[in-house]
């Protein structure tokens, strides 16, 4: 274009600068257009109408003291969440820990039929029931590590998975230090513990704190001040599942021991 | 002529300060050189050997895109994954090929920009390799998702779901790391091959391979601008790779290492990555080549010297290996973190030592042989131990993967990982998809990249009339001859 006559194609030098001066404002122009493509839709708030999740900051509480081992929070989440046979969204696990022994763990199908008794247990030492479940991170090695962007955590402080975006890589699965994930046979997705999000939108508790015959399990809100879980936090002494990971959980625990991980 | 080409291989292993090797034996002028390694590809009709060698091959590469096909259908619970072991077989091939995929473009273009005049025997072979393995690792990350018809979400194509890919993944720098080594791979594979698919064009005798050869020989005449341009172009291609040979399984590392799993959640897994790519690299480059220069005829042109020098680099590198795998104990216990102390006894006496120390052996100890020249310069001792190191060497990606998820921060949930059929034979098929790539190029493509050959040839014997250079590019030169 640009020869020594400098008009071989019908431009002269001012109109020329006179096209690129329009190229420069309508690229610039597409590419705001572009961005307003690309930012998310939801910014604001939840699409359910009368639920705000800038306004809720959702935690968990487990009391070990309290857990039998009884497994309804297991079979609970099952039925509430469709979980299929042998993948857990929480489960409890079993130590036995014989005075100055090895801990032993143990976990048969999540907890979910109770426990037998085990070989050994009249010996001195410790025995107790942990409930585990997704700990809805703070700093989440599972979301960072999405490739496509499926995990994601909520305003309102609840790691969750678009299924419909998921591309089941199993990252995320590895990546969690709770062993919180699993792949879907079904869907071929990653799943988890959403801490039943579907209901808590709806003012509704879990499946699993509602059904745990000793209240050993418990949500709230730290967002609302009348919540009985900020006067306990607030407290007692808590302790979270590997401190050292720098996740901060957002599940806290009442008598844990060191034993466990 | 005849009798220069058969002549026997000439040791030019000797280390004599005043007589530099000579890189080429057997008395190869120009003429001679583009006879041989056009007359590979000219041949009417191939070998039957090389026939039988593609028909088995093809079949294996046809088993595994079969085996995909069904893993498809009925999702990746055909592989033996189970929780915690939720990346298996998949990605220890896919860190395998890759690192295969190494010596290529360290040998074109670190040892360029290192005037290693020795390379050029051996670059296109290297080169081609590199291609075909990164091929092959390409496939394993990308099938094993739970949902293969959505993997592409996985590049950042504006704009379909109001959402970019999560730049923070390493899944997604492996996108972009591996995506970027193969294409700078192929430009400098095929710009180095520019003028010897003008030799071709030049030589053919058929219309079709004239056309071939000629559309991708770029109008190539081998003018004195064109060389000039095109050594300008290999020298920043050479410049644009170095630092990928570096990169790509640095960041295959960070997969691993951002990881919390003990055993993957290292710092040293980077340069210990890197230096195990190119230990494997180099060993897949032996056991191709040292076949291939012996069906071939090439002993002359990939010398003795040739193999003692990529033997030299795999002790070096494999000796870099085993310290890393020595360092690691050591900061397992100097850093004092129980998990990560356990994950390491664990790898050496747990359920999976077997495989740990089917590593160590091949790895570490085998390597350590080629201190001595004898094994050096025995081409059936380096095929031997190349072969091991190959072996070794996809132990240790099973090894760091399995065995650090099995015994994962969840002693309730611990697990054994057994491969499935399907498992073993899409490996096996990869190996088939690999070596019909190889057999291809090595039927249809100069495997020795004559016209950098030529340039590392004749100097020194200039003033020798007998060993005096004929002939140009182009092969026969009339006017020499």
């Amino acid at each position: 274009m640009n020869d020594a006559t400098g008009t071989r194609d019908g431009l002269d030098d001012a109109t020329r600068r006179e096209f690129l001066k329009r190229l420069a404002v309508a690229g610039a122009a597409a590419s705001f257009g572009a961005i307003g493509l690309i930012l998310p839709e939801s910014a604001g708030a939840l699409a359910t109408s009368d639920y705000d999740w800038t306004r809720h900051r959702w935690v968990y509480l487990i009391d070990t003291r309290k857990c039998i081992g009884c497994g309804a929070c297991v079979r609970a989440c099952r039925v509430e969440n469709d979980v299929p046979d042998g993948m857990y969204r929480t489960w409890v696990e079993r130590y036995h820990i014989p005075a100055g022994g090895e801990a032993a763990v143990d976990s048969p199908d999540g907890g979910a039929g109770g426990f037998l008794p085990v070989a050994g247990a009249a010996e001195p030492g410790k025995a107790f029931f942990v409930p585990k479940i997704c700990n809805h991170c703070e700093q989440t090695p599972c979301t960072q590590v999405c490739p496509v962007g499926a995990s994601y955590s909520t305003r309102d402080g609840v790691v969750l998975v678009d299924a419909e975006r998921c591309i089941g890589c199993g990252y995320c699965v590895q990546a969690c230090p709770y062993g919180s994930r699993y792949l879907d046979p079904r869907t071929h997705t990653a799943e988890k513990c959403t801490w039943c999000y579907h209901r808590l939108v709806k003012g509704r508790s879990t499946a699993c704190v509602g059904i745990c015959p000793t209240a050993a399990r418990m949500i709230g809100d730290r967002e609302n001040p009348d919540d009985p879980i900020n006067e306990i936090l607030a407290t007692q002494r808590i302790l979270v599942l590997q401190p050292e990971l720098l996740t901060k959980p957002q599940c806290f625990y009442l008598g844990l021991d060191m034993e466990v991980r | 002529m005849g009798i220069l080409l058969t002549r026997d291989t000439i040791d030019n292993t000797a280390h004599d300060p005043a007589r530099p090797q000579e890189l080429i034996t057997g008395g190869y002028d120009f003429t001679t050189l583009t006879d041989k390694v056009c007359g590979i590809v000219e041949r009417r009709g191939a070998p039957r050997a090389w026939w039988v060698a593609l028909g088995f091959m093809a079949s294996l590469a046809a088993m595994m895109f079969g085996m995909i096909g069904y893993l498809i259908y009925k999702g990746v619970g055909v592989w033996g994954l189970n929780n915690p072991v939720g990346w298996g077989w998949a990605i220890v091939n896919f860190v395998f090929w890759v690192g295969i995929g190494h010596a290529g473009t360290l040998i074109s273009a670190i040892l360029y920009l290192l005037r290693q005049q020795w390379r050029t025997s051996i670059n296109r072979f290297a080169e081609a390799m590199t291609i075909f393995a990164v091929i092959c690792a390409g496939i394993f990350p990308g099938i094993h998702v739970g949902r293969v018809w959505v993997v592409w979400w996985l590049f950042p194509l504006p704009n379909f779901q109001a959402m970019w890919p999560n730049f923070r993944s390493p899944l997604l720098w492996d996108v972009f790391a591996v995506g970027t080594y193969a294409t700078v791979s192929l430009l400098f594979w095929y710009t180095g091959m520019v003028p010897d698919l003008a030799t071709l064009r030049d030589r053919a005798t058929t219309r079709v391979r004239r056309i071939a050869y000629g559309f991708f020989a770029l109008g190539w005449r081998g003018s004195n601008r064109h060389w000039h341009r095109y050594e300008k172009a290999y020298l920043i291609l050479a410049g644009l790779a170095t630092p990928l040979v570096l990169s790509v399984h640095s960041v295959v590392s960070f997969d691993f290492a951002t990881s919390q799993i003990p055993g993957w959640h290292t710092t040293i897994f980077p340069p210990y990555f890197v230096a195990g790519a190119i230990f494997s690299g180099f060993a897949m480059v032996m056991t191709c080549l040292i076949p291939a220069r012996e069906w071939y005829g090439l002993k002359n042109i990939v010398t003795l010297y040739h193999l003692e020098t990529m033997a030299k680099i795999i002790l070096a590198t494999g000796t870099m290996v085993g310290y890393a795998y020595a360092t690691e104990f050591f900061i397992a216990w100097y850093g004092g973190n129980p998990a990560e102390q356990f994950a390491f006894i664990n790898r050496a006496f747990g359920p999976y030592a077997w495989a740990y120390w089917i590593m160590v052996s091949c790895n570490v100890i085998s390597p350590q042989l080629f201190w001595f020249k004898k094994i050096r310069t025995s081409p059936a001792a380096l095929l031997v131990i190349c072969i091991f190191v190959n072996i070794g060497m996809w132990f240790e990606r099973f090894v760091i993967t399995v065995t650090s998820l099995s015994r994962d921060f969840l002693p309730a949930a611990w697990g054994y990982y057994r491969p499935t059929a399907i498992d073993v034979l899409t490996f096996v098929g990869s190996f088939g998809l690999f070596f019909t790539l190889v057999l291809l190029f090595m039927r249809f493509l100069p495997m020795i990249a004559m016209a950098e050959v030529k340039t590392v040839m004749p100097q020194k014997h200039w003033e020798d009339k007998v060993s005096r250079p004929v002939g140009d590019y182009h092969g026969t030169n009339p006017g020499d001859r």
